[in-house]
Order: structure tokens, then sequence, then C-alpha cells
């Protein structure tokens, strides 16, 4: 059965959300990028690492039209999958219910 | 996950996530707001104080200089409501130098693990 | 499937309301019902008929007031919470001795137990803030 949908909105360069909501997402469960989130699905960042560390545990996704308003299409790491806002409600509706770390 | 109660409607399981410190911005005041309302519709309620979210539980709140209204002591009254289940997270009172004797009300001091494990069980996760 | 909405910041400050609106236009595309859609904290600021936003700019109110017209929404504003931020509907206005109300078409002023009964009856609740 699929678990929780976590979302996070802030940028991991300014605010804990991502990094807590990461503690506590539990194995299998997935977390959605959203707003300004999405900076945390580039490559070569500071919290790239830590990132690519979550995949292991979680289905990270990160929301295509924020990723693209924000110029970040061409940057997004290898493993993060991007949805577009119907996909974001497929993930609502496949998981059992939906923490938004805001 | 769901239950049927007694006067035939359904009982969810809610959390409420505290992740915000009281009084620099209005939404732990609010949150608790919702609790309270909340408590009347007889659902399976918990409260999880994670982060900066401690904060609101922490005794000696004054706040007469500010002009605004101290809204901790109405934290012990939750339990007139049946809302007991209070979960604070451990490594977030340790970082801020607290412990569970600098809170105003009985909690349940709990682990990420437990923290995690309790989050997964909800139905509906309301979040300030 | 039934979702519930809820809308925590007000409109053009924050993102959350425009994801919020998103969210919800792409749910209903997949024929899915918004079963209520909460605004509380900031986001009752999200009712204000009084809003001007520059021409060549989203409307964010008319756009929840036309999305809720196409497709019965309701769209509830937090009582307590309007009332700190002047929020008013006519009655409310009338009761509080105002001279004027600012509540926007689509939208109606209710209690917080609104949202707990959305959090009931919707099979997933959402929650856009910040």
């Amino acid at each position: 059965m699929s678990k929780m949908l976590h979302t996070v909105n802030k940028s991991p360069f300014e605010h804990s959300a991502l990094e807590t909501c990461l503690r506590y997402a539990r194995q299998g469960s997935s977390v959605l990028l959203i707003e300004d989130a999405v900076y945390a699905a580039a490559r070569d960042t500071a919290v790239a690492q830590a990132v690519q560390e979550a995949l292991k545990r979680v289905q990270l996704y990160a929301l295509a039209p924020d990723v693209e308003a924000r110029g970040m299409q061409n940057r997004v790491l290898d493993g993060v999958r991007l949805v577009d806002y119907e996909g974001f409600v497929d993930l609502v509706v496949e998981h059992n219910a939906v923490q938004a770390w805001l | 996950m769901e239950e049927e109660a007694g006067a035939g409607g359904k009982v969810k399981k809610f959390l409420y996530v505290n992740r915000k410190a009281p009084y620099g911005t209005i939404y732990a005041l609010e949150s608790l707001e919702v609790v309270l309302i909340g408590a009347a519709f007889e659902q399976d309620v918990s409260l999880a104080f994670i982060g900066d979210g401690v904060y609101q539980l922490t005794k000696g709140q004054d706040t007469k200089a500010l002009g605004v209204k101290n809204f901790s002591p109405a934290f012990r009254a939750l339990d007139d409501y049946d809302v007991n289940k209070l979960y604070v997270d451990e490594a977030s009172l340790r970082a801020r130098g607290l412990s569970a004797e600098d809170l105003l009300v009985p909690v349940e001091v709990v682990s990420t693990e437990r923290m995690a494990e309790i989050m997964e069980g909800q139905d509906v996760v309301l979040s300030f | 499937m039934k979702l519930g909405i809820m809308v925590n910041e007000g409109p053009y400050t924050h993102q959350a309301s425009d994801s919020a609106y998103q969210f919800a236009k792409a749910a209903l595309a997949k024929g899915h019902e918004i079963s209520r859609v909460f605004f509380y904290h900031d986001g009752v600021n999200n009712g204000s008929r009084l809003t001007v936003p520059p021409q060549d700019e989203r409307n964010i109110v008319k756009r929840w007031s036309e999305l809720a017209a196409e497709h019965k929404l309701d769209l509830v504003v937090c009582i307590a919470a309007a009332q700190r931020r002047g929020l008013m509907d006519k009655s409310e206005a009338k009761r509080h001795g105002k001279d004027a109300d600012n509540i926007a078409p689509g939208f109606r002023i209710s209690g917080l137990g609104q949202l707990i009964e959305a959090g009931i009856e919707a099979d997933r609740l959402v929650v856009f803030g910040d």
C-alpha cells in the first residue's frame, strides 16, 4: 500500500523544511518538491548529496511547472521524477495521506 | 483505518503538526484554535511538536509587555477536551536546550522513528 | 476521489494560493471532486473582491470565483481569521456595525468546523501554505 506523500515548498538553502521532512519520511514514502523547494532537485548543489542519499529510501518528485519557472529544467538530478499538476493530483490519490512541511 | 463512531459518523485520525514558534507569527495561535474547535468533532486527535513548534509549550511565557494574549495556558485545557496525545520530538527539544520539565503540559517525548511511525498512521495531517 | 484543499496564505505574496488553484484545476480536469476549499490564516484574503491587480497579471480572486461558479466549488473563508483581517460578508458587516463588506462571489464565511468536516468527508486533504 502506498504511504505518505510529503510536500515541501521551501528552498533547502534558506529553510530546514526539506531536511526535517527527510528525517521523518519513512522507507517507501514519497516527497514532492514544489515552489522554492524545487531548487533542491538541482545537480551540483551543497544539498545534492543529501538528496541523492534520500533517493535510496524515498521516491522524490519535483513539480515541473515550478522547475521550469525557475530555469532549473536542465539541472535536475537523476532519479528525481518530474510531474505536472495532474501528476501531483495522481500522487495525492495514490498515497494514503498528504503531509505538507510548511 | 476509519471506524464508525457512535453517532454513525466517521472517526479519522487527525494529526496537527506544529513546527512554528509562538508570537513571531500567528500560525501557532490559529493552529490551537483549530484544535479546540476540532475537539467537538470527536475525532482521534494527536498533536506533534517539531522544531520551533516545541517553543509553543515552554513554561514561563509572559506577553504582558508585548500587548498580545499569552495563549500558552490554553494547552493546559486540551485535556478537558479529551485531546491528550501530545508528542514532542526529542531531538528538537535537545537542540533547544530543553527537556520535558520545561514544558507546561505533560507530553510524550518521542524519537524521530516513533514520530515517523505516528505520522504514517494518520488519515488527515494539518500542518501549521 | 473527493479532495479537500486548505489555503493558508493570501494572494500574491506567497505562491500557496496559485499552487492550490492549479492543483484544484488539474484535479477537476481529471474528474475528481473538490469537496471544499478552506481559506485560513492570511489565506482569507483570497476572498476579497476589492483586489485590483494590473491587467496583464493573473487575477487570483476572480480566478477562484470563476472556478467555483464553473464547478460549484464550496469556497469557505474562516470566520475567526476573516474577522481579524477585515474580510466581511453583508451579514457580518451589519453585525459588527461596519460600513461595507468585501467578500468575493463564490466565497462564504463560516467556522473552523468546516475545515474539520472537510478533513472527515474528503478522501484526502491537501494543505498549501508557507
